[in-house]
């Protein structure tokens, strides 16, 4: 592998863990879902980029998919729902922003040890891609996690899948089955949150997961 | 595929029967279509006993998924009795519409195709993306009465069940990065065959990461504490027939999964021992559920949290090892299905009669509705692990094992049995004793699958058949 190959996809792999750090601080359902499209745009090209060095022309396809529905169609539906919702500005974290950075910080240092030191034996662009990976799934999770708002947990899962492909395409070879599976699920995934949204809409008058703690079996 | 065989059958079948039956609109005639088709794929998979095809790259059938096949497609055919009863009495009352009655008949099926093929699997992506097909059907069945509870659960349960299933896939591209180097490139490493054949020269330590996602993911579908907050809310809001399913059944997929992986590492000598780990999660999720059991209203939500227990309890067995305590865990795992599904066929039919879930709203069902309150009384003493019934045996099994080689982990395992069973016996006496209390309404039910069930677990505890015994100690030999 030539430098300038290492260089390119360590590069897009880095972008994308910067980006999940710019979702971590967005106070507007808006804003968040355009970083979430550029997040989805830059898995794109970093797939791209991975079907080219590898000569795994399926590979295009998973990229193809990760522009067109994840940078597009999904970004401008959620836009929509949110439109009709008007809830645009309702975001609350759970926890500062500070704190939230602070955290997602050692979450990444946490994977980098993790994940640099059990993979002595793979070659060292599928090493970084499974680190850098990691750190994606991880601050998917952790945004999960801070953030009250549906919507927003939507997003922080659906960064948490994006992590995942860029995984399974940094896994060299790894048979289509897989890539054709996290993309089918994640249309599947996507048509259950659609319908979701619109139902606790329809019982709740609020996308707030909080509100819906009121109606615990427990409490009654 | 070429000629149909078995294993097809047990695939095709449920995926036909759903095609039809999301066309079909009638509800008798559903109901009874879903019925034959379980009964045809309890017939395909009982005969995977005595003839099964080679392994190939995608499909395998040894015999420790033959039993887990065949247990699922048992439960699945008896649910579907149940559940004609229990839905023609949802559409009377009209807490479902004839549209979600179809809905959920083609769900249902869907369900039982992806707990099949996540059984049969034998390439370890396929399995992943069968129990992801198997989470997002329960979820839409949870979800399917529309109510504030219902939608609280079902979201809970999708967002918890898809981070499990993010973990666990996470652990399934760690696994292959691990085979990559020794098997080579492509299909091949990913084949579970192949991959335990060769685990020996795998890197350990990418291996041992990987189980740790996997554990935590597919941990989450087995409902470990402290992954199980979904398990409760979802058992608890959504339709009887699949709470029964979730509990007899998806549980126990999910605890395939991490079987099969654990059988990985123990062929590579290098790995870390997945053992201690399951242990203390078996042990966690015990002594959590138990004391949760005390405090609970909803009489479904209880039976949840038993069902958290006893997924601890197995897990704990599983992770002790060994011929006797695997062949526990299996004999467990088998008696926790039979008998936690027919008491949720019980539970089911007294919520109907009564017209709620509310335990306080239950009192002497033994005198107004004998037949499921002895039913109920039955189930739970079995549950709760007295003799003769078959739970009994495993759990002395279990913790008989457990005393040879570990006494402190028993006598904290005994403690967590002992904390569960006076929880249960709490609340079973308001529910079936003393004066009658709340609406006695008359249900339409089948007791058939209920005491179907309950006599083989009674069965099993007085009498083990020898080649019964022959074939769990085989496969407890196998898990290792």
């Amino acid at each position: 592998m030539s430098r300038i190959d290492f260089d390119v996809a360590h590069l897009l792999a880095g972008s994308l863990v910067l980006i999940s750090f710019l979702e971590l601080y967005q106070d507007r359902l808006y804003s968040l879902l355009n970083v979430y499209a550029a997040h989805a745009l830059v898995l794109a090209a970093s797939v791209a980029w991975q079907a080219f060095v590898q000569d795994a022309p399926h590979l295009y396809v998973t990229a193809a998919i990760a522009l067109l529905f994840k940078a597009i169609v999904i970004p401008v539906a959620l836009h929509r729902i949110i439109a009709r919702l008007g809830i645009h500005r309702e975001i609350e974290n759970v926890v500062g922003v500070g704190l939230a950075m602070l955290a997602g910080m050692g979450l990444v240092a946490l994977s980098m040890v993790v994940m640099l030191r059990v993979t002595h034996g793979a070659d060292p662009l599928a090493r970084e891609d499974l680190a850098f990976a990691l750190s994606v799934v991880l601050l998917g999770l952790l945004m999960m996690v801070t953030r009250r708002n549906a919507v927003s947990q939507v997003v922080g899962f659906m960064s948490l899948e994006n992590g995942l492909v860029l995984a399974a395409t940094g896994a060299k070879g790894m048979p289509l089955v897989v890539e054709i599976s996290v993309a089918f699920s994640i249309l599947i995934a996507f048509i259950v949150i659609g319908i979701f949204l619109f139902r606790i809409r329809e019982r709740f008058d609020t996308v707030d997961v909080q509100a819906l703690d009121r109606y615990r079996g427990e409490q009654r | 595929m070429m000629t149909f065989d078995a294993l097809t059958g047990v695939l095709l079948v449920p995926l036909a029967a759903a095609a039809l039956l999301a066309m079909l609109p009638g509800y008798r005639v559903s109901a009874r279509l879903n019925v034959v088709a379980t009964t045809l794929t309890l017939v395909c998979a009982a005969s995977l006993f005595f003839k099964r095809p080679q392994p190939g790259p995608y499909l395998l059938v040894d015999d420790l998924n033959a039993t887990f096949i065949v247990l699922t497609t048992f439960v699945g055919f008896t649910t579907s009795i149940f559940s004609a009863s229990y839905i023609g009495h949802e559409l009377a009352i009209g807490r479902l519409t004839p549209p979600f009655v179809r809905f959920y008949h083609a769900m249902y099926q869907v369900l039982m195709f992806a707990m099949n093929l996540a059984l049969v699997a034998n390439n370890i992506g396929l399995m992943w993306v069968a129990i992801e097909l198997a989470t997002l059907t329960t979820v839409l069945m949870v979800g399917i009465y529309r109510t504030h509870e219902a939608l609280e659960a079902a979201w809970k349960y999708f967002i918890l069940g898809s981070v499990g299933i993010a973990l666990a896939l996470f652990g399934t591209v760690l696994v292959y990065m691990a085979a990559r180097p020794v098997v080579g490139e492509g299909l091949d490493a990913m084949v579970w065959t192949v991959l335990v054949k060769r685990a020996g020269a795998f890197d350990p330590a990418l291996l041992d990461v990987a189980f740790v996602f996997l554990l935590l993911g597919y941990g989450t579908k087995v409902g470990l504490a402290p992954l199980h907050a979904w398990l409760p809310d979802a058992h608890a809001e959504g339709p009887t027939p699949i709470s029964a399913v979730l509990s007899g059944l998806l549980l126990n997929v999910a605890l395939y999964a991490l079987l099969r992986f654990k059988m990985l590492l123990a062929a590579n000598a290098a790995a870390l021992a997945p053992g201690p780990l399951m242990v203390t999660l078996g042990l966690v999720s015990l002594l959590f559920a138990a004391f949760m059991l005390y405090r609970r209203r909803d009489i479904k939500r209880m039976f949840a949290y038993s069902s958290i227990e006893h997924m601890g309890i197995i897990t704990f067995a599983f992770g002790m090892g060994g011929p006797l305590a695997n062949f526990a865990g299996l004999l467990h795992m088998t008696m926790h299905s039979l008998t936690k599904s027919a008491i949720f066929f019980a539970v089911g039919h007294i919520a109907q009669a009564k017209g709620t879930q509310r335990i306080a709203d239950m009192g002497g069902l033994t005198e107004t509705h004998p037949l499921l309150g002895w039913g109920l009384i039955l189930g739970v003493v079995a549950i709760a692990g007295l003799p003769p019934l078959g739970i009994f045996m495993s759990e002395f099994l279990v913790v008989s094992s457990t005393f040879a080689r570990a006494p402190l982990l028993a006598i904290i395992l005994v403690a967590g049995l002992l904390v569960g069973l006076a929880g249960l016996f709490l609340r079973l006496n308001s529910i079936a004793f003393g004066e009658p209390r709340g609406p006695v309404g008359k249900p339409t039910a089948s007791y058939a699958p209920m005491f179907a069930h309950l006599a083989i677990v009674l069965a099993a505890g007085v009498y083990m058949p020898p080649a019964l015994v022959g074939w769990f100690q085989n496969i407890a030999g196998l898990l290792g």
